[in-house]
């Protein structure tokens, strides 16, 4: 525990992933401060769900290394949680919200122990953490795409870790339950914990996380969201894909021009994805990684 | 005492199988079933050839060998960028028609006729019985199948929370240290036992549908993997109980008719199953129009 307290949650160096030799992350270079909320951005295809699964060693990583707390990842697995995208599985499998939630203990529960009454408790108080303790006994399927993302949210803090990785944990959710999701995070920034979140709205970035790294396919700036979220690196990172308020159209293409406007952190607010918009959507094109 | 024999091998087939299958269609494997259940005919020849006898030990680890071979050449083809369903249909037909050739031409030096490999026949279990120490201890099948639905059982009684988390999140499986890779080989390595020490019995094809239809049933029944694997079981009893009656009445292959069960157990639970079934679908659709019209 004490090179915890000195080594940085998450350190990068060099990495570079490749799937069939083309390369889809370049050098990556990152340290991440410890207690913060991090939101990772970048276009489709920048390689950002890529990178969370390379430094959790679920895919083949062509060069470089990463630590966990000053360790490579094998001897750290214990301190880190994950929430992968809600997509990745398949939800009509037939097991209840509660069981979901208690998969988050099997990794410290080792080979041949089972999850007993204390785990069983355990997972239900992380299922009312995020609200759900209601829905501890409905079979997964019957849950809603929101209802869904909280059971993993909680299957994660049933990790008990102390980084977390979210796969856009905000994909798809309501407003209430995003809501939910980032008095979560808040919670636990305010535990000392880091999580890293790959985010899409970048309209919520300067609200909700006080670090950015900003990626495509390398890193184009990674520091605290006051200071390097701005129009000019945005433009660096979505490749002049975005429009920005000065834009005659901006009002008329802004999908949350209205929610713009109440929001009060000056940094880069306004700044829209028009991509979807604009003549060939480089979403369509590019395809997001695997 | 040869039905209660019969009835037994095919109560202890259709479960083992049914058991596995629940793995298998619930990460969408049933075809890979459907494969190792092929291929492993040149495996057996093989330690036909070799072991010249009919032992079932070297068949179970030749027919074993050449199983776990299969899935890790369609592995290795899927990650090359073979789509899997095109991987599964190249080597499980190549492999299968190794064995084939295999067949044909040691017809004279191996007691196996391609009949029996395809269709199995489990009227004859009961005269091939195994003698320990003097003393006739009931059919070879059984005891083949029997030890070999135990070792399934007990590994995944061992095991059940990796194998549980393996088929519901492979990705979450591997971020916190459960070897993915390592339990999906000793499920498929006990899939290619059980349907080798099937085979005799059922034969290759319908074996495929021991693995995937009360599995199927099962899933349409209920709504946890505990109770599925349970469930699954006994409808594979059922099949061998009800297949055989049927198949007396009829006077037909008794492992036909517990295939023809199987498929009219599984239409049931299409049919009537109290949460999935097309009729309960009707009547919540009705009751809830009804609703809205008094509204």
């Amino acid at each position: 525990m004490t090179d915890k307290k000195t080594a940085p949650p998450l350190a990068v160096r060099d990495l570079t992933v490749a799937y069939q030799k083309k390369p889809v992350l370049r050098n990556v270079n990152l340290e991440i401060p410890e207690g913060s909320l991090i939101g990772i951005v970048g276009p489709n295809g920048a390689g950002k769900s890529t990178f969370i699964k390379a430094v959790q060693g679920l895919i083949p990583v062509a060069s470089g290394q990463v630590e966990i707390y000053g360790k490579p990842y094998r001897a750290q697995r214990k301190l880190v949680g994950y929430v992968p995208q809600r997509e990745s599985v398949d939800w009509d499998f037939p097991t209840d919200a509660l069981d979901v939630v208690l998969m988050g203990t099997y990794g410290r529960l080792g080979w041949f122990r089972r999850p007993g009454k204390q785990d069983r408790e355990w997972a239900l108080e992380c299922l009312r953490k995020v609200g759900m303790a209601d829905y501890a006994t409905r079979q997964i399927s019957q849950l809603s795409g929101g209802q869904q993302q909280r059971v993993f949210l909680a299957r994660a803090l049933a990790q008990e870790a102390s980084l977390y990785f979210m796969d856009e944990p905000f994909a798809g959710v309501d407003a209430a339950t995003e809501k939910a999701i980032i008095q979560l995070l808040n919670e636990l920034k305010a535990q000392q914990k880091t999580v890293l979140v790959v985010h899409h709205d970048l309209q919520t970035v300067p609200e909700y996380f006080d670090w950015v790294v900003m990626l495509n396919r390398r890193v184009i700036e990674n520091g605290p969201t006051h200071e390097v979220f701005t129009a000019d690196n945005l433009q660096k990172t979505y490749g002049g894909r975005l429009q920005t308020p000065t834009s005659p159209h901006f009002a008329a293409i802004s999908p949350r021009s209205t929610s713009a406007s109440n929001n009060p952190t000056p940094t880069a607010t306004g700044i829209t994805l028009a991509s979807s918009f604009s003549g060939t959507s480089c979403t369509t094109k590019q395809g997001d990684q695997p | 005492m040869n039905s209660f024999w019969i009835i037994l091998t095919g109560s202890l087939v259709a479960a083992s199988c049914g058991f596995l299958g629940c793995f298998l269609i619930l990460r969408r494997m049933a075809m890979l079933g459907d494969a190792i259940s092929h291929s492993v005919l040149p495996g057996i020849v093989l330690a036909f050839l070799l072991s010249e006898s009919r032992d079932t030990l070297p068949m179970l680890i030749g027919a074993t060998a050449i199983g776990l071979i299969t899935v890790f050449i369609i592995q290795t083809l899927h990650a090359s960028g073979v789509k899997s369903d095109a991987a599964i249909g190249v080597t499980f037909t190549a492999l299968f028609s190794v064995g084939v050739v295999l067949v044909s031409m040691y017809t004279d030096k191996v007691d196996l006729d391609l009949d029996c490999v395809l269709y199995g026949e489990i009227a004859y279990v009961p005269w091939d019985t195994l003698t320990f120490a003097g003393m006739e201890i009931g059919p070879r099948a059984v005891w083949g199948i029997g030890s070999v639905f135990l070792l399934s059982l007990v590994t995944v009684w061992l095991f059940f929370k990796q194998f549980k988390i393996c088929a519901f999140d492979p990705a979450m499986a591997a971020a916190v240290g459960i070897p993915v890779m390592l339990f999906h080989y000793i499920l498929m390595g006990l899939v290619s036992l059980t349907t080798v020490a099937s085979f005799e019995s059922v034969g290759a094809i319908l074996v495929v549908a021991m693995l995937v239809v009360p599995s199927a049933t099962a899933y349409l029944l209920t709504d946890r993997l505990s109770v599925m694997l349970g469930v699954s079981m006994l409808i594979g009893v059922l099949c061998s109980v009800f297949g055989y009656w049927l198949a007396t009445w009829l006077d037909t292959s008794i492992a036909g008719a517990m295939t023809v069960v199987a498929g009219g157990l599984f239409l049931l639970a299409l049919l009537f199953s109290p949460k999935y079934g097309v009729v309960a679908k009707v009547i919540s659709q009705r009751r809830l129009r009804r609703e809205i019209k008094e509204i």
